[in-house]
């Protein structure tokens, strides 16, 4: 999938996909120092913004792991990376069936809370699962791709009856979502 | 004089009334068997056990205990008895304890005078598999009482012991005396107490709800803003109930009347390190829950009662019922954001049509504001079946899963309290009343606290924000709040065991005579209700000195070692009409136990006009902030942990005309006076 390419998340079989999960995944830093206690830890943050007509309405991450109805969840933050080898160390799943009636576009974004570019880290990476069957949807090395600190992944939204979603893949920079918003609400 | 013994050795005895004191640095079993002069024991009859603790001139514990004192009256004994046998056993039970005593610290035996004078000692040195022992016996000796340390261990256990006493029905003893140390393990004081009842099942779907720290809300059920406060009293500092951080398990209040599977054995000095988690029950999986069947294609699958996760019918029903909670305060959640949005954006869409000059001409203006109206109600349209396509659900599953609940977290009405038996174990919760919002004003959603509570009750006595008109009358409002303080109170005394749960009341005025009528009718308190301040006096000192009591115990990490005879139940304290009758010293002592109560098992019910107090100035609002507030007629007063919103709260009543309480209180009282 590139940058900007749209898929729609109806099935080839006309059913439409009603859970996918953002997945987030990144490789603790090497240890250092004498007893490797002093390692620089890296934080990564995957988080997701519920918006109704741009403005935003809720937003699930680490501070808030759960939207107020139910929808979105995150499954706990990840402060320090997992051992690289592919499996996500933060997870949001949204159950789309349930999503409030006027959210029409749910965006995902990942920062780096430790202030590590994508440069610094390694076998960084995040996805779009298609919950129900575990097939990915999306898939974004993160590692490598330059000088920023955040990411803009990607959205899902309304379109009919279903979803599609849009891969943005827009770099950016910021700790937290917050920082993201001023190059968040031009891409919706 | 001191005689230190080693075994075999004998000793005289100059003083027939003694105390044999065990200290074995983890719980055993104490009995006595008596024998003739050929060594034999008559029968079960002269066994002293926990499940019949009292014979002539013996009294052993209930429970098993790291430390015993049994008192013996050699002259109180039959002339055919010429022997006691003092036994010592290992608890069996759901494992988790040591199975012999080789891996426990040897357990050492006192003989004393009634003053604690020492005659003679005795530590039972040199077991490895056993997990029975005889460690002395006290018998006759030309007329005369001598004491023998025997030492004499058993790998069989109790059973082999018994049976080496010549009891024929040694085995059926041996299981009977297991059983009812089983029953007494799950009432005594534990020593360091593992955190009450968290089995890991109960971090489903509300971990933060059911461990919401003390300095939230203590409870789940956060205080919801202004109506905490008559008078429109200063608000800023109520908390609002937002979600917080759950509490680690560690910090829950260590309470020593919480029943456990099995306290954990003390480290002991010396012997082998215990690797067992403690707490976790050594039990086999529970039974899978009831699953539901089958959905019928398109349609969600039928509701079933018990289905969630947990270790037992009452831990799913409970976590259903947080699940139903948190299902009903989510889908709310939705529908309101939409409806909001909605209003916004049609409010938005009518400025614009109004600011612009061409909505002046012609029809365009009014089609234009059509259009917004017409987007609004399809998009509240969208929410509202969202919303009725959950509560259809939820109420499914609220209607199979109400007449499925036992009587703790049962309505009064519920025929299950019809069927009412005194429970032998405490529930893990109390259904405290119903909660509802107002957009699905059929749904109830049963209002659970944990058991031991948390944080004290307020019934709150004084004039509600939002119950305008019927209770303008304050006289009825007070005696209301006394009836469902009534409610509350017999609810609890039915769903403890007997004499776990006792109830001292404080009525100074004595103005709620009528309304306490049942509870004094029915003989199922401490004490006549106190009256007056030196009735209020004399019940806070006593309350206050055994929470300074029992913190001593379980600080100093000798819960054991408090008074024989000492009351191990729950307190309640409820208190009419206060201030009232209350000085400033009496006032210090219920803020503290307000504080300190909880955690060693002394509550506080209160039954209050906060403007009634209002001279106590910001003295008090700690205390009111500490106190769950809850109101005798329904007020929106409670927020939920996820979201906040302000659920209207209904005390579990008794139906007018309905017996139900004065049927279960008749019960609670048999069984009370079964039991002392």
């Amino acid at each position: 999938m590139t940058k900007g390419q749209a898929i729609s998340l109806q099935k080839n079989d006309g059913g439409s996909l009603t859970a996918v999960r953002m997945g987030l995944g990144w490789q603790a830093a090497p240890r250092r120092g004498l007893f490797g206690s002093r390692t620089r830890e890296i934080d990564l943050d995957a988080s997701a913004v519920l918006f109704a007509d741009k403005q935003p309405v809720d937003v699930v991450f680490f501070r808030h792991l759960v939207s107020d109805d139910g929808s979105v969840r995150h499954t706990g933050d990840n402060l320090v990376g997992g051992v690289g080898q592919g499996g996500d160390d933060e997870a949001i799943l949204v159950d789309l069936a349930r999503v409030p009636v006027h959210i029409d576009q749910i965006v995902f974004t990942v920062n780096s809370f430790t202030g590590q570019t994508f440069q610094e880290v390694q076998n960084a990476f995040c996805r779009l699962v298609d919950e129900t069957n575990g097939q990915e949807l999306a898939r974004y090395t993160l590692a490598g791709g330059g000088a920023y600190t955040a990411q803009i992944m990607a959205k899902v939204h309304r379109s009919g009856a279903g979803w599609t979603m849009t891969a943005l893949g827009a770099p950016a920079n910021g700790r937290t979502f917050q920082d993201l918003m001023p190059a968040l609400v031009p891409l919706l | 004089m001191t005689a230190e013994l080693v075994r075999g050795q004998n000793h005289p005895l100059s003083t027939v009334r003694l105390e044999i004191r065990v200290s074995a640095g983890t719980p055993v079993v104490a009995a006595a068997t008596l024998s003739d002069e050929n060594g034999h024991a008559q029968g079960v009859e002269w066994v002293a056990h926990p499940g019949s603790p009292t014979l002539p001139g013996l009294e052993v514990s209930r429970q098993a205990a790291a430390d015993h004192r049994l008192a013996v009256d050699l002259d109180a004994m039959p002339a055919s008895v010429h022997r006691v046998n003092v036994l010592l056993s290992l608890p069996t039970g759901d494992g988790g304890g040591p199975v012999s005593f080789g891996s426990v610290p040897p357990p050492a035996v006192r003989v004393t005078g009634l003053d604690g004078t020492e005659v003679a000692g005795y530590t039972v040195t040199g077991l490895s598999a056993e997990s029975a022992v005889v460690a002395l016996e006290l018998y006759r000796r030309q007329g005369a009482w001598k004491v023998r340390a025997v030492g004499q261990g058993y790998a069989g256990g109790l059973a082999e012991l018994l049976t080496d006493q010549g009891l024929p029905q040694a085995q059926q003893l041996a299981a009977g005396i297991n059983e009812a140390v089983a029953q007494g393990l799950a009432r005594s004081v534990p020593a360091p107490p593992p955190p009450p009842r968290a089995p890991d099942g109960d971090r489903s779907r509300q971990a933060a709800a059911s461990a919401l720290g003390p300095d939230q809300s203590g409870s789940a059920y956060g205080a919801q803003g202004a109506t905490g406060c008559p008078a429109g009293a200063p608000t800023g500092s109520v908390p609002t109930g937002g979600p917080t951080d759950p509490v680690p398990a560690a910090a829950v209040p260590t309470d020593p009347a919480t029943p456990q599977p099995a306290p954990p054995p003390p480290p002991a000095t010396g012997g082998p390190v215990d690797y067992v988690h403690p707490g976790r029950r050594n039990a086999a999986p529970p039974p899978p829950p009831p699953t539901a069947p089958p959905a019928q294609p398109g349609q969600p699958a039928p509701p079933v009662a018990g289905d969630a996760t947990g270790w037992s019918m009452e831990e799913r029903l409970y976590n259903q019922v947080w699940g139903m909670f948190e299902d009903l305060a989510r889908t709310t959640a939705a529908y309101r954001s939409a409806v909001d949005f909605a209003d916004t954006r049609m409010e938005r869409e009518l400025d614009q049509v109004l600011s612009d000059p061409r909505s002046r001409i012609g029809g365009q203006g009014d089609a234009a504001r059509e259009a917004a109206q017409a987007r609004h109600i399809q998009l509240v349209d969208q929410a509202r079946q969202a919303l009725e396509r959950d509560l259809v659900q939820l109420g499914a599953e609220s209607d199979v899963v109400e007449p499925a609940l036992p009587p703790a977290y049962a309505r009064w009405d519920n025929p299950v309290w019809h069927a009412y038996r005194v429970p032998m174990e405490m529930p893990m919760a109390l259904r405290l009343g119903d909660l509802h919002l107002p957009e699905s004003d059929s749904l109830r959603i049963p209002m659970l606290v944990r058991l031991p509570l948390e944080r004290g009750l307020w019934i709150d006595s004084g004039g509600t924000a939002s119950a305008e008109e019927p209770f303008t009358d304050s006289h009825e409002l007070r005696h209301l709040a006394l009836v469902s303080a009534v409610a509350h109170t017999a609810r609890l005394l039915a769903v403890y065991p007997a004499g776990e749960f006792t109830v001292h009341v404080i009525d100074p005025a004595g103005s709620g005579a009528q309304a306490l009528a049942p509870l004094v009718r029915a003989g199922v308190l401490a004490t006549p209700p106190a009256a007056g301040a030196a009735g209020v006096a004399d019940v806070l000192g006593r309350l206050t000195q055994r929470v300074d009591l029992v913190q001593m115990a379980v600080r100093g990490g000798v819960a054991d070692a408090l008074p024989p005879g000492f009351d191990t139940s729950q307190q309640l304290l409820v208190v009419n009409d206060f201030p009232h009758g209350f000085d400033d010293r009496a006032v210090n002592q219920l803020r503290y136990l307000a504080d300190e109560g909880p955690a060693v098992g002394v509550h506080l019910m209160l039954v209050a006009d906060r403007e009634d107090a209002a001279g106590y100035g910001p003295l008090l609002d700690p205390l009111w902030r500490g106190l769950l507030r809850l109101t005798p007629v329904p007020d929106d007063h409670l927020a939920d942990p996820w979201v906040g919103h302000a659920w209207t709260y209904e005390p579990a009543l008794v139906p007018p005309g309905s017996e139900v309480l004065q049927q279960v209180l008749a019960q609670v009282a048999i069984a009370r006076t079964k039991h002392t």
